[in-house]
């Protein structure tokens, strides 16, 4: 494989190499420095919904600018401050913003207490208006980028945006693989497994599935739907997976 | 039609169209614009075409549909020629006494004319109007004169020479040279400077190019682009076919708002004609150019005006931004480098290459060039588009085209650049308007829309409004907007509504901050914009509204009460009649009527209604 060009920048006054075409958010995580956000994952491509990997660059020419680091390059001579006085003030009022949209987050509130905000002058929402969806939008991005079915997105425009499976209904394309859960930042999406049920709940709609059971242990593994669906897009036959992964090994 | 394969043979067609054509035939033109539709010109154009069918006289006198004029508040506008008498206001039944005074015998009709309020006089001259007067109608000028579904209008005033001039005499790197020498910069809102723009995109690796022109107008109040899409859409056409042969892209887009059917049936049937002359498609003018254009209608967001989301809903998907790390010069639609502008800026264009950059560049000031079309509305006399030079003051145009605040009232302020720009207050009066000036005072050129305010609007009620409509537009994408905005606006909404509290001017300054620096993309970035500028200037109203508990323009309806003034009120009764809850009542003749405090809605209706201004505001 052909090796990226190295390029050197500073962050928080630390000199480092980095492969051009990675983000300053992953070069910062690759060396241990601490730079907020909510909205990324590895298996996705930024999006910079979150806002709160906010960080000041000054380019090799001289030009400063607030930027999300989640999605900007490094580039040769890069200065990165990643919490001056005016990040940290913006990335507070975007705390307390979420604060007030979730109450009922305690990842939201350890967060809170890491950036050093205790309270949110904003009004609390009713803890069943978003339940503890920020609507970073992880969950539908997995679902269409990594999955491929695209079972869940956003909703209507705005503020009245909402995280859901098309008209609130259970939705023909899901197969009830759980990635969204897995990926979904303030664990607002719950999964249940009981006896051969599994049950799928958004913020706002919610899903049953029925679990295939494993020939040699017994147990209830993996919901039909997902068998149909890796059986279609890898050619197998359904029946190959009567034997869970880990009696297979 | 036949096909123009040369330069020679456009030159050929355009002299065979002016012979064909007599100056000094009469001719009637009647604004087809969509302000004047509005007025009920389809009514006047039809009984122009009966009424000349029926008494024979089209060999005598011509008719055509025109372009918007400006003065759509004055609608329908008729112009008869060649002596280019302006009449407004022209209803159907004027139709026969225009025919039969005018045309036939030359008469001027006094009552359609246009009276100056100011001398009283009668104008018979569109340009000598005071709405006119000020103005350079470089790029609305043909508007009023040409039919714009009619190519050989464009043509006979001098329409593709331009194009003409640039394949056979100019290379790209000649006209991008230019356009950078021109001064112009872009009239969507960013006022980024074009040359430097289709240079990047000319020199950007791609295997296809591709020209935008952005025709999505969202602004409330804003309707310069639309006006010159349905008036003269070959000029914006004749900009985007220069534009593609200075960058280099051989496929161009019109988005355009559905809203705006004429403005799309218009530019559709611009591109057919072209077409159909060689102006457009495969080897254009023999010139071995290749170029189309297609339209595509958008649904009518406000955010699918911002460059990203533009493209994003062009390929088909949600209307969404995404950060601009990557510019679109680089990698826009389908990741191909894409040189998007507004439909005024594409306007430019041909004026730019036919009068050159030396020309061009003596207008306006130092780093604007140029006109600006504005579109003149609110508290002012004359209402309507108004195209002036760069570095005007807004006094001149408030006062000298606009005629002033109605009623005799007080200015107060003006908000430019549409939702996401500022107020600006009367003291800054004598501001030269241009991009840098609007946003040194925390406004913005934005579209071009100018909304003039006067005593009786609430600066904080002002606010609330905007911000809810930028809330309403918010894509929610990014946290800083959705749920900034909406807190933005409930605090305004507790202030106008009599709850406000000593700490909220901290956390809406606090919150305008967060959103400016950490907002996705500039509606988010310019929303504060209206509450930072009347924080500014209009401090003293927020105070009052938060530590009396009044709101001193008299808008805000909790803050409010209605008052018969017994001093004047002779109880003539018509706010009785007026009041749609009964809430005021007569005690007998000559006697001021009482207003039940407890009955009001604070609607307002008697205040409106009483001629002599018996009721008080406190
Ligand atoms: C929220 C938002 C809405 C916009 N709407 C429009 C619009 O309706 N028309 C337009 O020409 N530009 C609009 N713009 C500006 C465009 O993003 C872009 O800068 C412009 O079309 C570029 O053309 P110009 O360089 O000729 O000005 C908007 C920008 C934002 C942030
Ligand atoms: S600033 Fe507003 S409109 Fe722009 S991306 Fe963010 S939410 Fe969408
Ligand atoms: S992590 Fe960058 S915006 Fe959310």
């Amino acid at each position: 494989m052909k090796k990226n060009k190295m390029v050197t920048l500073t962050i928080d006054s630390r000199k480092l190499q980095a492969e051009e075409g990675l983000m300053i958010l992953d070069v910062a995580r690759d060396n241990n420095i601490y730079i907020p956000s909510l909205c990324t994952n590895e298996a996705v491509e930024p999006y910079g919904a979150c806002r709160l990997c906010l960080v000041e660059i000054t380019t090799a020419r001289g030009r400063e600018r607030l930027v999300t680091s989640c999605l900007y390059p490094v580039e040769e001579g890069l200065t990165v401050k990643t919490n001056s006085e005016r990040i940290a003030s913006v990335r507070k009022v975007l705390i307390q913003l979420l604060m007030a949209r979730c109450p009922d987050s305690e990842v939201i509130q350890d967060l809170a207490k890491r950036l050093g905000v205790e309270t949110t002058p904003f009004p609390l929402e009713d803890k069943n208006k978003n339940k503890k969806c920020i609507l970073c939008a992880l969950c539908a991005r997995v679902c269409q980028e990594v999955v491929g079915v695209s079972a869940i997105s956003l909703v209507n425009r705005g503020v009245n945006r909402q995280l859901a499976t098309p008209f609130f209904e259970p939705s023909e394309a899901c197969i009830g693989c759980g990635s969204c859960v897995y990926v979904c930042p303030t664990h607002a999406i719950a999964m249940e497994d009981t006896g051969d049920k599994r049950e799928v709940r958004w913020p706002h709609s919610q899903m049953e599935f029925k679990l295939r059971k494993c020939k040699v242990c017994g147990s209830y593994w993996i919901p039909e739907r997902q068998i149909e669906h890796i059986a279609q897009v890898s050619g197998t036959s359904p029946d190959d997976y009567d034997v869970c992964f880990s009696c297979r090994e | 039609m036949v096909k123009v394969s040369s330069f020679a043979e456009l030159e050929t067609l355009r002299k065979s169209i002016v012979a064909r054509r007599d100056p000094q035939k009469a001719m009637i033109t009647v604004c087809g614009g969509t302000g004047c539709h509005a007025h009920g010109c389809e009514k006047v154009a039809a009984a122009f075409r009966q009424e000349i069918e029926q008494q024979n006289l089209a060999g005598k006198v011509d008719l055509r549909i025109t372009g918007c004029h400006g003065f759509c508040e004055r609608g329908t506008l008729v112009v008869v020629k060649p002596q280019d008498i302006f009449y407004q206001r022209v209803k159907e039944k004027d139709v026969s006494t225009i025919l039969s005074e005018t045309v036939a015998k030359g008469n001027v009709i006094e009552r359609l004319l246009f009276t100056d309020l100011a001398t009283k006089e009668k104008i018979t001259r569109e340009l000598e109007i005071p709405f006119y007067k000020k103005q350079n109608r470089l790029i609305l000028g043909n508007n009023g004169s040409i039919d714009p579904t009619v190519i050989d209008d464009y043509l006979a005033v001098g329409g593709y020479a331009a194009l003409a001039r640039s394949l056979q005499r100019m290379s790209p790197e000649q006209i991008i040279d230019e356009v950078k020498k021109s001064g112009l910069r872009g009239r969507g809102g960013g006022g980024f400077p074009t040359g430097i723009k289709w240079e990047s995109t000319r020199r950007a690796h791609g295997d296809t190019k591709y020209v935008i022109c952005n025709a999505d107008e969202g602004d409330p109040g804003a309707y310069m682009d639309r006006s010159l899409m349905e008036g003269n859409p070959h000029s914006v056409l004749e900009g985007m076919i220069i534009g593609a042969y200075a960058i280099g892209s051989d496929q161009g887009y019109i988005y355009i708002r559905n809203e705006y059917p004429l403005a799309v049936k218009n530019a559709q049937i611009a591109i057919e004609q072209a077409e159909d002359y060689g102006l457009l498609g495969k080897n254009i003018l023999g010139s071995g150019f290749d170029f189309s254009v297609r339209i595509n209608r958008g649904g009518g967001a406000f955010i699918c005006g911002e460059s990203t989301a533009l493209m994003a809903s062009l390929e088909g998907h949600v209307g969404e931004p995404r950060a601009k790390y990557v510019h679109t010069a680089e990698k826009g639609l389908w990741n191909q480098p894409t040189n998007l502008n507004n439909v005024e800026t594409w306007a430019n264009v041909p004026l730019i290459i036919n009068k050159g950059a030396d020309w061009y560049s003596k207008i306006g000031t130092r780093n604007s060039k140029g006109t600006k079309i504005f579109s003149l509305v609110g508290k002012i006399n004359n209402t309507g588009l108004v195209e002036v030079p760069m570095g005007i003051t807004l006094r001149e145009i408030v006062y000298d085209i606009g005629g002033g605040i109605p009623g005799g009232k007080k200015f107060k302020a003006v908000q430019t650049g549409g939702p996401s720009g500022g107020v600006i207050p009367e003291s800054l009066i004598d501001l030269p308007v241009d991009f840098d000036e609007l946003t040194k005072v925390g406004s913005m050129m934005g579209s071009g829309a100018m909304i003039v305010m006067d005593e009786n609007t609430c600066m904080v009620d002002i606010a609330k409004y905007y911000v809810s409509f930028l809330e309403g537009e918010s894509c929610g994408k990014c946290l800083p907007c959705r749920e900034g905005l909406k807190r933005l606006r409930e605090i305004l909404a507790d202030i106008s509504e009599g709850r406000g509290e000593d700490d909220d001017i901290d956390l809406l300054e606090n919150l305008s901050v967060a959103l400016v620096d950490g907002s996705l993309c500039a509606l988010g970035a310019t929303a504060p914009n209206p509450v930072l500028t009347t924080l500014h200037y209009f401090r003293e109203e927020y105070d009052a509204h938060i530590k009396d508990k009044r709101c001193p323009a008299g808008v805000c309806k909790e803050l409010i009460t209605y008052c018969i003034n017994n001093e004047k009120c002779p109880g003539c009764g018509l706010c009785v009649k007026a009041c749609p809850v009964q809430a005021i009542t007569l005690t007998g003749k000559k006697k001021p009527a009482i207003l039940d405090q407890e009955k009001c809605i604070k609607c307002g209706a008697c205040y409106d209604v009483c001629k002599l201004c018996a009721v008080d505001i406190k």
